[in-house]
């Protein structure tokens, strides 16, 4: 009867909390673009039941709303009831893995990416190299030079162009298994590195250290850690991604550190949830369950533990982006704007529907282009023209704001939290204050 | 006129993308807010303009194909369950705010304009449109005309009925009338009267003249826990009798506490609390301290635990939040509910909680109790398991026994919900056979093939006479 016939299915007990009222639409991007109950959180949720009661097949009518979804959660603050919209997505996902193993340009991202080169920091740190290779070599220009970028999708064209520079060495190779507190020591913190800010954000990770070196915390790296499996979990992937759980949470608990600290949105929420994901594992269920109870993100973590307000200088108007992930999923909204506000010269000029999704969502943009853009564009339309840095505490954000600021020839700098509060204490030092 | 043409004629209307037409494709069609009945509808199209809805009607009337208008969907009585196979009209891309006049107050929307978002759109010129039903976050104004919406504020500002100047509509055979305006009376019958409520038996509504209001200049929120639902009660019948008319009265009991404390919203009521009352003052700021101080002693009188005015903006949002999302919250609590909709003489009010507690424990379900109180509005949220067996069954038996309850008293069966295809039965209970007919006959009038939502609002007895009666007469 049940069509969902594999391990880790999305469960009655999940579903069954969902009454059907419709609060969810307004909130979900992808019913605000088609006006498609299917594409709605309520749709959804009723087609998960509708296969879970064998009412329905797992056919294309079932795996197009189930993928479309962006797994932004703002369904999750807008129901009444807690239905767990993102977690029943992820494991429905599972489920269509399962069924129907990916072809095509999808499969070819899937398979190259989620399962090949993200679990793997040696690889990941080889396809770093290589893009540097191509960004410093005048490979870049000969390809931008001959016209050969527009064999690629369009989405993917924009996305060269904004790539950060990818710096010689991954913050792997650059920080050490420890950086020491600074001044009276507070505590230690493991710090979660990642895999696009490993590579491509490497800077950010450092900043991040740094920050919390200032206020008084061990900084431990631990060299066993890999990426949090993220990618995988909103794929469907989630064998791959249990694997990789199992790493970190061991990578961090022999470590022994008070806190688990991520700066990434997405990375954090599937990090808090990888209860979760490891419910059937027997053996990693309960370590799951420490591991979780450290996870911070660098935010809450500096608002929670306290911080010393920076008192170096960057004036500046900004305004904030509330990643999914953090706002959506882990409730954290108002500590990125406490740090903020806590920097002397900064504005911050709030955007409208700060938190509606950017249309990133992992790898979104590349396997739903024809959502990502529309979702995108509104949300240009929403960055107040004042604003001359765009602040945000997800690296997928960044880029996909990155390439919305080239497309509407804007030109505001993209810029993490952390980064900011980097520079003021980095002016701080400076002034010698 | 088989699927596969009917599917090539709309598309050719109203656009390749715009029907929705694979029997999978509709399962999420199946059923509005009211979940115990589903059937999957024969397509779905997205008009985007008036001429679409008249083309659409056109084509489906000419063919005798049965067909509903359905805004959100967020309807808790039926009203868009596809019960004959018909082919849904969707409004939601019709949803343009299409003018405002501040000057005389008023504004022209499109039927899928979201009911929050019309008050969002105005703000900043200090206005608001009144109806506000605790869907308002997702219902649309063209639904809320649908069911004649209402909300806490219709004690004091009344139900869309009193805000809808006049409606653009698509008659049942296509053909496109505009009915009142934006001036506020015509001569003749009030047809537009007619029409709201109607819950789409009567033609398309594809455009709304509304009244919109002045913000109030003030507002003061005042809340009192009480350890009994009869002190509760009388709070609310002596607050009227004082004169006094709040902008919202509401109440919720002790299952409905626990629901919103389980929900998104808690304000952290204590646990072991009978009832809370919310009262709302607003208009002018002269004078509302001295009467929030009368409310506070009335609630004195009647032995409150506890009563509070809102110090802050926060603190006033987040108790509302916490009685909007009542329904909603009840999925915490309870894997399926029910939500009843009667309404009874407010004097009456501890007498009929009695009576209903008394069914909950016959039943052995749960019966969660939230109310506008100021109107005599019921909303008792019947909370029960369509897992076990049966017990679905019961749970529509145990509604029907609450409505019986609000008739008895003289009360009616529902106060905003509408009847769609929840109440079609418990009509008999406020209504003889000949005003039922009396009723139908007027629906003829304009829905005369019963094309146009069939089969809803009216019980179906009735309604076979009447269709043996059309097939006569056509
Ligand atoms: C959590 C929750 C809280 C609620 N609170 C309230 C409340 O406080 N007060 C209240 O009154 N209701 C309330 N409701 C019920 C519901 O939201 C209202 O009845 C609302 O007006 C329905 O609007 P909709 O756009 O969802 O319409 P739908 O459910 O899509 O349709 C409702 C009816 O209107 C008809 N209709 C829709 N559009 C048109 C049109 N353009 N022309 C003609 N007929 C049309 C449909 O055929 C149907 O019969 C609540 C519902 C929920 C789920
Ligand atoms: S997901 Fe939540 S808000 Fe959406 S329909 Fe279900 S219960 Fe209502
Ligand atoms: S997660 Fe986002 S895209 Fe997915 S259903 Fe919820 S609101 Fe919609």
């Amino acid at each position: 009867m049940n069509n969902f016939k594999w391990p880790d299915p999305p469960s009655v007990d999940k579903y069954s909390v969902c009454v059907h009222c419709g609060l969810c639409l307004q909130a979900c991007p992808t019913y605000l673009e088609t006006g498609n109950e299917a594409q709605s959180p309520r749709g959804r949720v009723d087609l998960i039941k509708a296969v879970s009661e064998g009412r329905m097949a797992i056919n294309e009518s079932f795996i197009d709303p189930v993928f479309r979804c962006l797994d932004c959660r703002a369904c999750e603050t807008a129901c009444p009831s807690g239905v767990q919209v993102g977690t029943l997505i992820e494991e429905a996902r599972g489920q269509i893995r399962q069924a129907e193993p990916l072809t095509g340009f999808k499969g070819m991202v899937s398979s190259v990416f989620l399962k090949g080169i993200f679990p793997n920091p040696g690889r990941l740190k080889a396809l770093g190299t290589l893009t540097r290779l191509y960004q410093k070599s005048g490979m870049r220009k000969l390809v931008r030079g001959t016209g050969a970028m527009r064999l690629l999708p369009r989405h993917l064209q924009d996305m060269e162009r904004v790539m950060p520079e990818v710096s010689a060495r991954t913050s792997r190779e650059v920080l050490p298994p420890l950086v020491p507190a600074i001044g009276e020591k507070r505590g230690s913190v493991g710090l979660i590195l990642g895999c696009v800010m490993d590579v491509l954000y490497a800077d950010i990770n450092l900043a991040t250290a740094r920050v919390l070196a200032r206020n008084g915390f061990d900084v431990m790296v631990p060299q066993a850690q890999t990426c949090c499996g993220a990618l995988q979990v909103h794929a469907g992937e989630r064998p791959t991604a249990k694997l990789m759980a199992r790493q970190n949470i061991d990578a961090f608990l022999e470590a022994g550190v008070d806190y688990i600290i991520i700066n990434a949105a997405g990375c954090g929420a599937t990090l808090k949830e990888y209860e979760d994901l490891m419910q059937s594992d027997q053996e990693y269920a309960h370590k799951a369950g420490q591991f979780v109870a450290k996870v911070r993100d660098i935010a809450e973590f500096l608002v929670e533990v306290g911080y010393e307000a920076p008192k170096g200088r960057v004036d500046v108007k900004v305004t904030y982006h509330d990643a999914c992930h953090l706002a959506h999923a882990q409730k954290v909204r108002t500590q990125p704007r406490q740090l903020l506000h806590s920097i002397p010269g900064v504005e911050l000029i709030e955007m409208r529907d700060s938190d509606v999704c950017c249309g990133s969502a992992g790898i979104y943009n590349l396997t739903h282009p024809d959502m990502a853009e529309p979702i995108l564009d509104k949300k240009m339309a929403n960055v107040p023209p004042e604003a001359e840095i765009l602040v945000m505490g997800n690296p997928g954000c960044m880029m996909q704001m990155s390439v919305g600021v080239h497309r509407k020839a804007m030109d505001q700098e993209v810029v993490h939290t952390i980064s900011l509060m980097d520079r003021a204490y980095e002016a701080e030092k400076r002034s010698g204050a | 006129m088989n699927q596969e043409q009917l599917v090539a004629e709309l598309k050719n209307i109203v656009g390749l993308k715009e029907v929705i037409h694979k029997p999978d494709d509709l399962i999420a069609y199946e059923c509005d807010g009211f979940t115990i009945v589903r059937a999957r509808p024969r397509a779905v199209v997205f008009p985007n303009n008036t001429d679409h809805v008249a083309a659409v009607v056109k084509l489906l009337h000419n063919n005798r194909i049965p067909f509903i208008p359905r805004g959100a969907g967020t309807g808790l009585s039926g009203g868009a369950t596809p019960i004959n196979g018909e082919v849904l009209i969707s409004l939601v891309k019709m949803n343009r705010l299409l003018s405002v006049d501040f000057k005389n107050r008023t504004a022209v929307v499109e039927p899928g304009h979201v009911n929050l978002k019309l008050t969002n759109a105005i703000a900043h010129e200090g206005y608001y449109y009144a109806p506000d039903p605790s869907s308002g976050m997702s219902c649309t104004i063209g639904g809320n005309v649908g069911e004649n919406a209402g909300g806490p504020h219709c004690l004091k500002y009344g139900v869309t009925s009193n805000h809808v100047l006049g409606v653009e509509m698509v008659l049942p055979d296509g053909e496109i009338v505009t009915l009142g305006g934006t001036v506020p009376d015509m001569p003749g019958y009030d047809v537009t009267g007619l029409i709201v409520g109607s819950e789409g038996t009567m033609g398309i509504v594809t455009k709304i003249f509304v009244r919109i209001l002045k913000k109030p200049q003030g507002v003061k929120t005042i809340v009192a826990l009480y350890d009994s639902v009869d002190d509760a009660s009388q709070t609310v019948s002596a607050i009227i009798a004082e004169g006094i008319i709040p902008g919202a009265l509401e109440m919720m009991d002790r299952v409905a506490i626990e629901g919103v404390e389980a929900g998104n919203y808690p304000v952290g009521y204590p646990k072991d609390l009978a009832a809370v009352l919310i009262i709302e003052l607003d208009g002018l700021t002269v004078g509302m301290e001295a009467m929030a101080e009368q409310i506070v002693d009335i609630c004195t009188q009647f032995h409150v635990r506890e009563v509070r005015v809102a110090q802050t903006d926060q603190e006033r949002t987040l108790w509302w939040a916490n009685r909007k999302t009542a329904f909603g919250a009840m999925g915490r609590i309870s894997p399926d509910y029910m939500v009843q909709d009667g309404v009874i003489p407010r004097s009456r009010l501890p007498e009929v909680l009695q009576r209903i507690s008394d069914i909950s424990v016959e039943s052995g379900l749960r019966i969660a109790n939230v109310f506008h109180a100021g109107d005599g509005n019921l909303h008792p949220l019947i909370l029960f398991n369509a897992a076990n067996p049966g017990e679905t069954e019961l749970a529509v038996r145990v509604g029907s026994e609450v409505l019986q309850v609000c008739a008895d008293v003289g009360g009616s069966i529902t106060g905003e919900h509408g009847v769609g295809i929840e109440k079609q039965r418990d009509m008999i209970k406020i209504f003889t056979p000949e005003e039922i007919a009396a009723q139908v006959e007027v629906m003829r009038v304009f829905n005369p093939h019963n094309l146009c939502n069939p089969d809803k609002l009216f019980p179906k007895p009735s309604r076979c006479v009447e269709v043996k009666r059309a097939a006569h007469t056509h």
